[in-house]
Formats: structure tokens, C-alpha cells, sequence
């Protein structure tokens, strides 16, 4: 039955682009598909190391900028570009690991902001290297080469989408396999109690650092899908709504799940849009922040784990 | 050198306002335990609470600042009971997530209220700047360092030397054994967080005219009530006081021989820096880690 299930969803994600012929609709679709893998990089951080990093938008930033002006300015390939998107951010990541080493809780919270602030602050002001403002215009689209065949551009909706498909079934088989390791293990320990956790010899440190690189290269790589996907990179790639939106599609979703932030970021990515017509952005905005403190008061596992057990115990 | 004193008497200007945004989150934390993510938003109320009761109501500015504060602590004291009071047990994470719900949920409220025009206030006072020898400032800053100083102050003696003060201190030191001498636990904790959204609206009411008003501005209070607070030691009152005029000089000094893109950024290097060489802050001597 759980295999039929997922075979079918598998089928309808698959065929998506050969039914989906609003092209809206389509977007709304590699929208969610690129802020799942978001989602499943904070939720590493947030549901797997229980440390809350509000700076994620800018590993997210980092890896728009570093395909961006790759592809841009050394017209570089876009698939070099978005490894470049990867590796980045992962040594950002790395670097903000090692710093916040013996930061925990909202410690953890305010270096990450802080880590953000700056680098939002130098994408404005860095005008040389990055326009400033004004931003990064004619990102180029990806291009499958495959020896023998004609270059094959991603520029349709219908090509991106399957990039995207493909870079979150990878990203989540990619988590499926860490949690279930020794590090995941070492990581859940670590969030549970960590003093015991040390105290049966578990590296700490090394763990938390592990799990900031693999989050933070995760979120580049999704910002350098998201940079080929609009051709566009400016400072908003930084904004702070970024951050919010995925603390809520982990939290609503289910942290320390791995179907939760892929639930969550569809439906956070799916119902804006369909409210679109009804209301502002504002007001979503509104509804993001009553909606994560309801979230926390009335189910505070999340989403998917409270539909789990209730499905469990009929 | 008359440069440097300019931006030093700005950055003391400046400085006793951050001292008074930073002392609010400084006792909420200290006190509570709470990691009041929403601090700014209280800020950016009490700033808009003054452009209201100036344009809404025309009372005159010196009546507008109290109100604004009383609009501040009302509010918190709501939050409070609404959404802190039924976490009381919870953990801080839980509760900081519940903040940080706050802070988008208000700061979006403000927007749709106000629109996304920046505002001005305008006060009785001259815009003519006084000059003292080499140095000038305007009368309106005079008066807002007057005023926040005048707050830090009778924060203080509050906390230290009342008996609310005292039953403060004591219920958040140890719950039960001040419930037992009497304390009303649920009270002091409505009153402690209330006064911190207060001392952030009183802080919003006073730069609220010296800056522009706009409804994302309580993202740089907050950014600065941090930065403060981490820079004095997180609970420390005296610390965040001294952390304010810090944060002021420094900036204006950052801003005036380095870059002013890069004003606001001081604010972040100083939380990076402290928490990575001296987390307890710079003037600690022990303090609570949450």
C-alpha cells in the first residue's frame, strides 16, 4: 500500500509538465520544488541539531551570488556555476560552524542573523563586484550537453522543472542516508542530551560543524537553482522573508522529519499563491506569524508527524 | 579633532537611546528567560503610537510620548498573558519560535495599518542646532538623551529599590519560594514583560521623530537591543547601559572615518566579536546563559 502510494506520487511529480499546462502554474511548482530543498537544508540544522540558524538566507544569497558572477562576469558554465553554489556556501557554512562552536540556543540564533546582516549589507554595498542594488542581470540558463547530442537548454518550465524534481529527490535521499548513518545517529543524540551524547564519546563539534556545512551547501545549491532559474540575482536574494518562510515550512511541516519540510514548503509555496488573488503580500506575511505561533501552541510536532500518529491510531 | 568630538557627543546621543532599548531586552531575558524577538516591533509601536496621537488626536508631543508608552506596556502585557503565560513550561526554543511568530505577525500588522510610506513626526522643538564651542546638536537630541537617560535611570531605582523591584527579582530567582512570601507570580511576570515592551515603546516614541518612521524600522531596534545587550552581558543591567553608549560612539565613528554603507553593520560585527571572544559580555562578572 505505502509503495503503491509512493509510486503515484512518484508518477504525478513526474508527469507534472505534461498536465500542468498553465505556465503559472508551473512556476508555483518549481517555486515549492526549490524551496523544499531549502527546507530539508534548514531542517538538518533545526530538526536534526535542534540550533535554530535565522541566517540561512544567506547561504541561500551566497549561492545565487557565487553561480551569478560565475556565469555572469567569467561567463563559466552554469554546472560549474552551481557547484561553485555548493561548495561556497558549505565553506560559509563551515566557517560559521567552527565560530559557533560553543553557541548554543539563541546564541546560535543571533550570530547566525548577524552572519546574514553582513552579508547583505556587503551585497549592497560591494559595488564593483556585485552592482550593488542594481543587481546581477543575464544569468544564463542551464544547458544539458550530452557528447553526440545538441546542446539541450533548461530555459523552458517544463526542462527547469525536472531539474529541480531531480535536485529534491536527490537532496532527500541524500538526508534519507545521512540520518540513517552514524552521523544522523550522532546528530539526534547530540540534540537529545548533549553532555551524554559527549560523554560516550561522540565528537560534538565535529558533528554540529558536519551538519552546518552539508545545511548551508544544500541551501547554496538551492539559491543557485533559484539564481538559473529567474536569470537574476540582486540583494533581495538576502531578504529576511526568505529565512522566515522556511523556519515555517520546517516548523508546520514537521522538524527532524524528512517528509515534513518537503510537505511544508509545498504547501507554504502552493497556498500564497492561491491566496494571491484574495490578498496582499502583506497579509500573508500577517498570516505566516499567526500561523507559526498556532502552529507551536496547537500542534507543535508539526504537520506530518500529527497526521502520522492520528493515521496510526484510528 | 573637532570631527572626532562631533562624532563622539552624536554617538553618546545615540548611544542613550540604544541603552534604553537594550535594558528592556536585557530584564525580559534576564528575568524570563525569554528571548524577546519581538522587542522591536514594541519600538516601531511606541514610534507610531506618537504619530498617532500627534496627528489622530493633536495632543501636544509631550503628552504623546507617555501615551505611547502606556499603548507599548498594554500590548505586551496582552502578549504576555496570551502567549507566554501558557508556555511557561515550555522550552526557550519553543517560546523563541512563538517570538519570532510575534515579530512577523506585528511588523506586518504595522505595514498593513501604516502603508509602506515613510512617516516624519513633527516636534515643538527647533530645528535651529545649538552650538557649544566647536560642536553643535540639535535641541530635539538634547532632549531625547535627557529623557532616555531620565528612563534608565528610573528603570534602575525600579528594580533595585522598590519592593515591586524586589518581588521581580525574587520571582524569577526562585518561583515557588517567592509565591510562598507572598509574591502573585502570574502578576510579576505580566508586569516584567510589559515593562520591557514599555522601556522599547518609550524608546520608539523618543527616535521616532528623530528618524523617519516606517514599519520594518523595529528590525534595526531589535538588531541594536541585541547587539547591546550581548555587548553588556545578557541580564546585565548596568552592562547594557554602558553597552548602548558603546554601540552609539561606535558607530558614529565607523560611519564617519570607515563608510556609512557600513553603519549598521557595526552592530552585527560587535554581537560577532563578543560572542565569539568574550560571551559573557565585555563588562561581566557572572552571569545567567538561557
Amino acid at each position: 500500500m505505502r509503495r503503491l502510494g509512493l509510486g503515484a506520487l512518484l508518477a504525478v511529480c513526474a508527469t507534472a509538465p505534461l498536465w500542468v499546462w498553465n505556465p503559472y502554474h508551473l512556476h508555483t511548482l518549481i517555486m515549492a520544488g526549490i524551496f523544499a530543498v531549502l527546507a530539508l537544508s534548514l531542517n538538518l540544522l533545526l530538526g536534526y541539531t535542534g540550533q535554530l540558524s535565522l541566517g540561512h538566507a544567506a547561504f541561500f544569497g551566497i549561492g545565487a551570488y557565487a553561480t551569478g558572477l560565475l556565469t555572469v562576469k567569467l561567463e563559466w558554465s552554469p554546472w560549474i556555476g552551481l557547484l561553485a553554489a555548493t561548495a561556497l556556501p558549505a565553506l560559509a557554512g563551515w566557517v560559521i560552524g567552527r565560530l559557533a562552536l560553543k553557541l548554543r540556543g539563541a546564541y546560535f540564533v543571533l550570530l547566525t542573523i548577524s552572519f546574514a546582516g553582513v552579508i547583505s549589507l556587503v551585497s549592497v554595498n560591494w559595488m564593483d563586484l556585485t552592482n550593488g542594488p542594481l543587481g546581477l542581470p543575464g544569468v544564463p540558463p542551464v544547458e544539458l550537453a550530452v557528447p553526440g547530442l545538441p546542446a539541450l537548454s533548461l530555459r523552458t518550465k517544463g526542462a527547469y522543472y525536472y531539474l529541480v524534481l531531480a535536485t529534491v529527490v536527490a537532496s532527500y535521499l541524500f538526508c534519507l542516508a545521512l540520518i540513517r548513518s552514524r552521523i544522523g545517529r550522532a546528530l539526534v543524540a547530540l540534540r537529545e542530551n548533549e553532555t551524554l551524547a559527549v560523554s560516550v564519546g561522540i565528537d560534538g563539534t565535529h558533528y554540529l560543524v558536519l551538519a552546518a556545512v552539508i545545511s548551508a551547501g544544500m541551501a547554496g545549491l538551492g539559491g543557485g537553482l533559484y539564481a538559473h532559474y529567474t536569470r537574476f540575482v540582486s540583494p533581495e536574494v538576502f531578504l529576511f522573508s526568505y529565512t522566515v518562510t522556511m523556519v515555517i515550512m520546517v516548523v508546520a511541516g514537521g522538524k527532524g522529519t524528512l517528509t515534513g519540510p518537503i510537505v511544508g514548503a509545498v504547501i507554504f509555496t502552493v497556498l500564497p499563491e492561491a491566496l494571491r488573488e484574495l490578498t496582499s503580500w502583506q497579509w500573508q506575511m500577517l498570516l505566516y506569524g499567526i500561523l507559526l505561533i498556532a502552529v507551536l501552541f496547537f500542534m507543535p510536532r508539526g504537520i506530518v508527524p500529527t497526521l502520522e500518529a492520528r493515521w496510526r491510531r484510528p | 579633532m573637532e570631527q572626532l568630538l562631533q562624532h563622539l557627543l552624536n554617538g553618546l546621543l545615540l548611544g542613550a537611546t540604544y541603552s534604553l532599548l537594550g535594558i528592556g531586552l536585557t530584564l525580559v531575558f534576564g528575568l524570563m528567560n525569554v528571548v524577546n524577538f519581538a522587542h522591536g516591533e514594541f519600538y516601531t509601536l511606541g514610534a507610531y503610537a506618537v504619530f498617532a496621537a500627534l496627528v489622530g488626536a493633536s495632543v501636544s508631543f509631550f503628552v504623546a510620548i507617555p501615551l505611547a508608552i502606556a499603548v507599548g506596556a498594554a500590548l505586551g502585557a496582552l502578549c504576555e498573558r496570551v502567549l507566554l503565560r501558557p508556555l511557561r513550561d515550555e522550552s526557550i526554543d519553543t517560546v523563541m519560535l512563538v517570538m519570532i511568530g510575534l515579530w512577523i505577525a506585528m511588523q506586518n500588522a504595522e505595514l498593513l495599518g501604516w502603508g509602506g510610506v515613510a512617516k516624519s513626526v513633527g516636534t515643538p522643538f527647533s530645528t535651529q542646532p545649538v552650538v557649544l564651542g566647536h560642536v553643535s546638536v540639535s535641541p530635539l537630541r538634547i532632549f531625547v538623551f535627557v529623557v532616555s537617560a531620565a528612563f534608565i535611570v528610573g528603570a534602575h531605582l525600579l528594580l533595585a529599590r522598590t519592593k515591586l523591584g524586589r518581588a521581580m527579582r525574587a520571582t524569577f530567582q526562585d518561583r515557588e519560594t517567592a509565591a510562598l512570601m507572598g509574591v502573585s507570580i502570574e502578576r510579576i511576570h505580566t508586569i516584567t514583560f510589559a515593562f520591557g515592551a514599555g522601556l522599547a515603546a518609550a524608546a520608539g516614541a523618543l527616535l521616532g521623530p528623530v528618524f523617519l518612521l516606517y514599519p520594518s524600522m523595529g528590525d534595526l531596534a531589535s538588531l541594536k537591543a541585541f547587539s547591546v545587550v550581548i555587548l553588556g552581558g545578557l541580564g546585565n543591567f548596568a552592562g547594557a547601559a554602558l553597552g548602548g553608549i558603546v554601540l552609539g560612539v561606535a558607530e558614529e565613528l565607523g560611519a564617519g572615518y570607515v563608510s556609512s554603507g557600513y553603519r549598521d553593520a557595526v552592530g552585527f560585527v560587535i554581537i560577532v566579536a563578543v560572542l565569539l571572544l568574550r560571551p559573557s559580555g565585555l563588562f561581566a562578572r557572572a552571569e545567567r546563559v538561557g
